[in-house]
């Protein structure tokens, strides 16, 4: 068993490191993305909206990978930009207050509105690190709920919002899954390059620095307090693109959408998909969204079974799927060829 | 006027008093030490001067200018870069990333890559391994790149946190000819170290910590040969 095991992860690791096997498996996978929703089978309908709403979470994944992943912050709160986006595009576009702005004038403004939340997180727990930070993002998190919830005068409470216009393009109507689908897949783009082009900046190294050793970041003149909020706005500012697609594609809203457990699922995914790593956010939003809804044929046993699967990954690959190159090299760097520290033997390693 | 200027600091964690009103100085050009056991306030003393705490009195002064009206990642750019305690590398970024890091605040490209030549003389180990993530270096090229990383902000005044410590006896002498070398290539030097013995063989001049406040200000050579220090610092009977 352990042997058929490790033949697998060799095979896996050959795969991923082989150009071109890698981008033909990316190109293939990408060609069947594109064409699900044009293909002609009995459950399309069903993989169009698990799909989408994979995308969706690839989209917060990302946002959230900016703050945990890159600048190190513990964020579990990160439901509550999902909301303020959700909520704002629901409130500027329905009949609850019979406002009917336009999805495109409204999409900007939820981002800012929640990239202003995100900074207003910020400040407070500026000097926080590690677990104090986790327990106030997390009250975070509750109190935007609750506060959905009970300012029943401007959400409509728990009987929440419906109703909620369709966005047009070009005086097209995108109403159905398919619409999204295409849609939350060109966002899903651009977040991607965005992301990607952020990590590769100035500003992502800094955030890098800032995450492994806070006084020597500063000490190299890094302002910390400048690129924390930073990293809180960029990623609040997603989570409120991601809330308004699903406030525009589900037409109705509930706080009951915003509970604790999507900011915790977005957590895992990116630890599943490997910390920091841009590919691995995509990777872990397919293994945690859509495949537990695969499962959804062991009905009962679905929970018992992903959380099995959740403590065999930790075990077996406790870097993720598709790790960032720097972590990958931490921990598993027997496994690459690095020369030998041809150092005295004699010391001591701190 | 004295490079760096401390006066009558006094410093608080929460209600517990770190620093009860040191004063020391450092010409331009000195290695000078501060000795002292744990807890003395020595590292204390290094975090105002860099920022990174707030003194409650007193002054810090470079060249004459106010540092306690910047922030701490104002400091470099007064001339004033740390090594810190524990090496404090970017352990995920590689050695190349690290040195990188240090010249953040640097702007001319043909200086920093002039001194990306200097820091790899220096430390010619360095070099090997400069594609190498700085996690996976071993402690003493850990400190070297600490250092490395310290040199690229061209500072004026090097303040060293501990550089001997957790490091074998071989490379502790390393660590201190470097320290000699990059002094005569004229950055001044402010040394924190327990290991008092080999910090008042290269210093020019020592201070002694106790509980927070200086009990002993001489020459390297006085301080060697002082009665307390040899018996409480250097273990000679």
């Amino acid at each position: 068993m352990k042997k058929r095991l490790s033949t697998l992860k060799r095979k896996y690791q050959e795969i991923l490191s082989n150009p071109i096997a890698r981008w033909t498996l990316i190109g293939l996978v990408m060609a069947l993305i594109l064409i699900i929703p044009i293909l002609n089978f009995q459950q399309r309908a069903y993989w169009v909206r698990v799909i989408g709403y994979t995308g969706l979470y690839i989209i917060l994944g990302l946002g959230l990978n900016v703050v945990v992943g890159l600048a190190g912050l513990l964020d579990l709160g990160y439901v509550a930009f999902y909301a303020i986006g959700a909520y704002t595009y629901a409130l500027l576009a329905s009949g609850h207050f019979d406002l009917h702005f336009s999805f495109w004038l409204i999409l900007p403004i939820a981002a800012f509105l929640a990239g202003f939340a995100g900074i207003l997180l910020g400040i407070p727990v500026l000097r926080m690190r590690g677990d104090y930070l986790a327990i106030v993002t997390l009250g975070f998190g509750e109190i935007i709920r609750m506060l959905v919830t009970n300012l029943t005068d401007l959400t409509n409470g728990s009987q929440g919002l419906i109703g909620i216009d369709s966005p047009y393009l070009f005086g097209l109507e995108l109403k159905t899954s398919t619409h999204f689908y295409y849609m939350i897949l060109i966002f899903v783009i651009l977040v991607v390059f965005f992301t990607l082009r952020l990590d590769h900046s100035r500003i992502g190294r800094s955030w890098i620095a800032m995450r492994e050793d806070e006084d020597a970041a500063q000490m190299v003149g890094v302002n910390t307090t400048r690129y924390k909020l930073l990293a809180f706005a960029v990623g609040a500012l997603i989570g409120g693109l991601g809330g308004a697609i699903f406030a525009a594609w589900q037409g109705s809203i509930f706080p009951d959408n915003f509970n604790l457990m999507v900011s915790i699922n977005v957590l895992c995914l990116i630890i599943i998909g490997g910390m920091g790593s841009i590919p691995g956010v995509v990777i872990g939003s397919f293994a945690l969204i859509t495949l537990p809804d695969i499962l959804r044929e062991f009905s009962d046993y679905r929970l018992l079974l992903f959380g099995f699967l959740l403590v065999v990954m930790m075990i077996a690959r406790p870097e993720g799927f598709i790790p960032s190159q720097r972590r990958r090299l931490e921990l598993h760097a027997e496994e690459f060829a690095l020369p030998a520290p041809a150092d005295n033997p004699t010391e001591s390693e701190t | 006027m004295a490079l760096l200027e401390v006066n009558e600091v006094h410093a608080y964690y929460g209600n517990i008093q770190a620093l009860k009103g040191i004063s020391i100085h450092v010409e331009k050009g000195e290695i000078v030490t501060l000795i002292g056991a744990n807890g003395a306030g020595k590292t204390t003393t290094l975090r105002v001067i860099s920022g990174l705490i707030k003194s409650s009195q007193g002054s810090v002064s470079l060249n004459g200018e106010d540092l306690s009206q910047y922030q701490a990642h104002e400091i470099v750019n007064q001339g004033v870069a740390m090594v810190p305690e524990g090496r404090g590398i970017f352990s995920k970024l590689s050695v190349n990333e690290n040195l990188e890091m240090g010249a953040y605040s640097r702007n001319d490209k043909a200086g920093i890559q002039e001194d990306f030549e200097h820091v790899f003389t220096l430390f010619p180990k360095l070099k090997e391994r400069r594609n190498q993530i700085g996690g996976t270096l071993s402690g003493g090229e850990q400190q070297m790149l600490a250092t490395a990383r310290a040199l690229m902000a061209q500072p004026t005044l090097l303040l060293m946190d501990e550089p001997s410590m957790g490091l074998a006896p071989v490379l502790v002498e390393n660590v201190f000819e470097t320290l000699v070398d990059i002094n005569s290539q004229g950055t001044t030097i402010l040394l924190v170290e327990q290991n008092a013995h080999m910090a008042l063989q290269v210093a020019n001049r020592g201070y002694v910590l106790q509980t927070g406040e200086i009990v002993l200000d001489d020459s390297a050579e006085a301080l060697r040969k002082n009665e307390m220090v040899q018996k409480v610092y250097l273990g000679i009977d």
